[in-house]
């Protein structure tokens, strides 16, 4: 065994991959499964991201809570909520995580300290500082983070959020997942300054910008940043410039993407084959070990399609639960 | 012990009793305390009306002046809600909820619904409401129908300083989100209020007078126009039965309902504009479940379906006025 | 002004808020010849409706007050003479009648409420009169010293009467200690030492009876004499059904079903009882405090404490008065007072003091003076 390079151990990096994979494995059977025409609405798939979500997320425990977007799923696995529960809640079913009324857009387990996946565009970020806000008082070290896409950044409640959490000083991180694109408009057209870093000194707050495909710089960037919140230092911004595996959402022929783009970014960019090489490389996992991921995530996958596809709808009584009703 | 105080006492105490008896109860707004970073007295202001002012001196921190980002803050407030805190968000005038609407219908509201049942929220957005202020059209509306037409939110509107401090302690106990609008012009009205804490129960009407020929359906200022028309239309022996409904979401339609099935008449009155307003929702539930009961047909006094004037020539007339309201009571007697 | 012939009938002031008052109907016609103790009109205030009970005999002879109207208290409304009384004496009589105005002070010296510190917690009371005869009013469960809206005044006439709200109830302290029987019997003799009385009449209404003789039984050196008004402690039984609605009830719509359990005649249930009675229900605490009560003196359903045996071997001289329609505690348990004076009083329910006040204050006054 060769000397560990790597800022987790070996068990930390296999649960960095498997949550990888997970989230893969997970994206490409809906990806799949919506072109049989078996799920209902809007999807919007994480895959070619992971290593963001994942890279922040191992910092975090179920205290600290997450604000994330319509673009989901891999924040809720990188989170630690339940699989199956998700899958059933994307096929509409009363075994999902919120039985069935909340959908792919909303999925949340407040439990797992995630607030919920968005359908509004920087709504996120003032969620966030309230998590925050709550985590000063209650002065548990807990931080609040917002995720917001390079399209949500322009939005005035994201802006808001960054003024009100460096004026008070709040435990709350704000990460961009830059992945190029708002829909199908592309970042450097809607985003008038080159650098998040440069938005976020605009705010007076610190930025950094790191490659969201590479776990590692993720890793540790997210790691010091979550660090200096915890003990007092107040709010940051995270810039992960990463990439798209799929359209915006499902059915999107991505029309508007450059010919090649996407077979050249799987090639090239997947983050968790460059998170495999480097682990393999350096000697301190074998392959065969991430291929025993690699199956287990698939039945793991498997036994979440074949029960959310099975498992029963919820009962007409549901659509009056859960709210105040008076009509 | 009980004794008279104003709205605005009311309100204060409230705050201040729950933030005592609750460490997770929290207030933020702008302007809230007053004077924050400048050189001079904190707790200049207590507010844009002084609603909240002395709180700052008992509860330091737990009180906290926002930036002008409504959107931020308010969603700031959703945001620890949802994390187990209970804040309480003031959005200085109802007229601005255009600039954080999102975090609170869309965020608020949905979440207990959206996520399974699985989440509450527990925040309060105490707001301004009304007319008769001369602050014409964007600091003067009656938009309550507007959230009232959204499932998830609670809606209260007191008319007194009892109803006020019962039903704020109550917003704040509650788990969903409330919209608490403070009529301005009822700030300075004085009624009996226990030192004691309270809560007034939601979806409770208060019976304000008793009658049997016509029923006056109303919330808010408009509580005291009716009773006043009910005074006028007493003297030619017409026996008004006044509810205030005190709350909008929920509702007390059994309250409304009994009451229209003694008298036969009904006259809605609301300082919201006529279209889809609590007078409007009033008037179809009663035509659907006291048809019969009906001798009749129903009566609206609101607001015209035009922004609020300045003038005060022009606003006088905008307000419904007691003797709208009793020449409405009149109209439902002629039949 | 100061024709003594001519007996002045008057907006009474029942309670301390009362400012006025409506005439609701005359129960005479003018000519009739009055009894002392006959009611000779009905008033509505916003919390109770009662009738106004001749104090002196005469005949009713000028109807003044016209029905369905409101007059401040102390109003002429009616005027009582005997029939040798010329017609003009009345006509100069009623021309020259003036309300007489509050005296400076007089607020500061009439009752009020009044707050005192007892190892039981603070305690709401009134105090009227300055005799050495002390009489102590014991309301009952769930209700409180203005319970004796029409009863204090009338007693205070010859006696220093006292009124408190019992621990939970009223403006008192919401945290009984011990919610029991023995438990309010302590806060009583408590709230007697707080106030310097060694001995005095006890008059306990439902609850406030059982309270009454637990004191007797462990106190009867503090005890003069027992009024018992539809009086706990004297058999098993109570109306748990009212017990729960009460308790349960938090609006309107379900109090006010409730409430009309407590009258024979259950109109007198008004608005603004109902609304008073919520206002008390939503101070925190008060839910608790009441559970705690119906736990502690009626477990199972039933009355905890009967304490009939212990009555008749205390001696205490004891009078018993019920309502012969209450639906809340049996007349029948009447019998288990051995050695008592029972009175049954018809028309009545369990709030006995307030339907029939003429007749009930009568009878304490005859035990206890004043």
């Amino acid at each position: 065994m060769s000397k560990n390079p790597f800022p987790l151990d070996k068990q930390g990096l296999l649960e960095a991959y498997r949550t990888m994979r997970t989230i893969r494995e997970f994206e490409e059977r809906l990806h799949n499964e919506f072109a049989k025409g078996d799920i209902p609405g809007f999807v919007h798939l994480y895959a070619g991201e992971e290593a963001s979500g994942t890279g922040i997320m191992m910092h975090l425990n179920d205290r600290d809570r997450i604000a994330s977007t319509h673009r989901g799923h891999g924040h809720c696995i990188a989170k630690g909520v339940d699989v199956k529960g998700m899958m059933g809640e994307i096929y509409g079913k009363a075994m999902g995580s919120c039985r069935g009324k909340g959908g792919s857009m909303h999925i949340a387990d407040l439990s797992k300290g995630m607030m919920g996946a968005n359908g509004i565009l920087g709504a996120g970020a003032p969620l966030a500082c309230g998590a925050a806000l709550a985590a000063k008082f209650r002065g548990d070290g807990g931080v609040g983070i917002s995720f917001v896409g390079d399209g949500a950044s322009n939005q005035g409640m994201f802006l808001e959020s960054l003024n009100l959490a460096a004026v008070w000083n709040l435990p709350a991180i704000f990460v961009v997942e830059n992945n190029g694109y708002a829909e199908s408009t592309s970042r450097d057209y809607a985003v008038a300054v080159d650098s998040y870093v440069d938005r976020a000194a605009g705010f007076g707050l610190p930025g950094v910008t790191v490659d969201g495909t590479d776990f590692f710089a993720v890793y540790e960037a997210a790691g010091e940043i979550i660090k200096r919140a915890r003990e007092g230092g107040g709010p940051a911004l995270l810039e992960c410039k990463m990439i798209r595996f799929f359209g915006h959402f499902e059915g999107d022929q991505q029309t508007y993407r450059g010919k090649g783009e996407v077979e050249h970014i799987r090639a090239q960019r997947d983050c968790i084959k460059l998170f495999s090489d480097k682990v393999v490389e350096a000697g301190v996992i074998k392959r065969p070990e991430l291929e025993a991921i690699d199956k287990e995530v698939l039945k793991l996958i498997d036994e979440a399609v074949a029960t959310a596809k099975a498992a029963p709808m919820p009962a007409p009584a549901e659509l009056l639960t859960d709210v105040y009703v008076a009509y | 012990m009980a004794r008279k105080i104003s709205m605005r006492q009311a309100i204060n105490e409230a705050l201040d009793q729950e933030m005592t008896r609750d460490p997770t109860v929290i207030v933020m707004g702008e302007d809230i305390v007053g004077g924050m970073g400048g050189e001079g007295e904190k707790d200049a202001w207590g507010g844009a009306l002084g609603v909240t002012k002395g709180l700052y001196a008992k509860h330091g921190d737990r009180l906290m002046d926002t930036p002008l980002s409504e959107s931020a803050y308010i969603g700031a407030a959703v945001g620890a809600a949802a994390c187990g805190m209970r804040p309480v968000a003031e959005l200085m005038f109802i007229d601005f909820m255009g600039v954080c609407f999102d975090e609170i219908f869309n965020q608020a509201a949905k979440f207990r619904y959206m996520f399974g049942g699985k989440a509450q929220t527990p925040v309060v957005i105490r707001t301004m409401v009304g007319g008769g202020f001369r602050a014409a059209a964007q600091h003067s509306q009656m938009l309550t129908p507007l959230f009232t037409h959204i499932p998830g939110l609670k809606v209260v509107c007191p008319s007194n300083a009892y109803d006020a401090k019962g039903l704020l302690i109550q917003s704040i106990r509650d788990n969903d989100p409330v919209i608490f609008c403070e009529h301005k012009n009822l700030y300075g009205i004085e009624s009996d209020v226990p030192q004691e804490s309270y809560a007034i129960p939601f979806g409770e009407a208060n019976v304000v007078r008793e009658g049997k020929h016509v029923t006056i359906v109303t919330y808010g200022m408009m509580v005291h126009r009716a009773m006043d028309a009910a005074a006028q239309l007493a003297k030619d022996k017409v026996e008004c039965e006044v509810i205030d409904l005190r709350t909008l979401s929920p509702i007390d339609w059994d309250t409304v309902l009994d009451s229209v099935e003694n008298t036969g008449r009904l006259v809605c009155v609301d300082e919201a504009h006529p279209r889809c307003s609590i007078a409007s929702d009033v008037s179809a539930k009663v035509s659907q479940e006291a048809f019969k009961s009906l001798k009749s047909a129903i009566q609206m006094v609101t607001a015209p379906h035009t922004p609020v004037p300045f003038s005060s020539a022009l606003e006088d007339i905008y307000l419904p006025s007691a003797e709208k309201i009793a020449a409405a009571a009149r109209k439902t007697m002629a039949n | 002004m100061s024709d003594k012939r001519i007996i002045p009938i008057v907006m009474p002031k029942w309670g301390l808020s009362m400012a006025e008052g409506k005439l609701a109907s005359w129960l005479m016609k003018d000519g009739d010849k009055v009894k002392v103790g006959d009611q000779i009109l009905e008033v509505e205030t916003d919390k109770i409706a009662g009738a106004v009970e001749a104090s002196e005999a005469g005949t009713l002879r000028r109807r003044i007050g016209q029905e369905d109207t409101i007059y401040p208290i102390k109003t002429l409304i009616g005027v009582l003479a005997d029939d040798d009384v010329p017609d003009a004496d009345i006509e100069a009589f009623v021309g020259a009648y003036v309300v007489p105005a509050a005296e400076e002070g007089e607020e500061e010296a009439g009752p009020r409420y009044e707050f005192i510190d007892t190892g039981t917690g603070r305690l709401r009371y009134t105090k009227r009169g300055s005799s050495d005869n002390a009489v102590i009013l014991i309301h009952g469960f769930g209700g409180d010293l203005d319970n004796w809206l029409f009863n204090a005044d009338a007693l205070a006439e010859g006696a220093t009467v006292y009124t408190l709200d019992l621990p939970g109830h009223g403006q008192s302290t919401k945290t009984v200690a011990d919610p029991t029987v023995g438990g309010l019997a302590k806060a009583v003799t408590g709230f007697m030492d707080a106030v310097k009385v060694d001995k005095a009449h006890l008059v306990g209404h439902s609850l406030g009876g059982a309270v009454a003789m637990e004191i007797a039984r462990t106190a009867k050196g503090r005890v003069k004499s027992l009024t018992l008004i539809c009086s706990a402690g004297l058999g098993p039984d109570i109306n748990m059904g009212y017990i729960d609605g009460f308790i349960g009830a938090s609006s309107r719509r379900d109090l006010k079903p409730a409430l009309e359990n407590l009258f024979a005649d259950s109109s007198l249930v008004s608005r603004q009882m109902v609304d008073d009675l919520l206002k008390y229900k939503r101070l925190d605490g008060v839910g608790d405090a009441l559970t705690a009560l119906k736990n502690g003196v009626f477990p199972n359903g039933k009355q905890a404490a009967v304490l009939a045996d212990a009555l008749k071997s205390s001696g205490v001289p004891t009078l018993v008065i019920w309502g012969a329609e209450d639906k809340i505690v049996p007349a029948a348990h009447a019998k288990a007072a051995a050695g008592a004076k029972v009175e049954i009083i018809d028309g009545a329910g369990h709030m006995v003091q307030m339907e029939q006040a003429g007749k009930v204050n009568g009878l304490i006054k005859a035990l206890a003076g004043g």
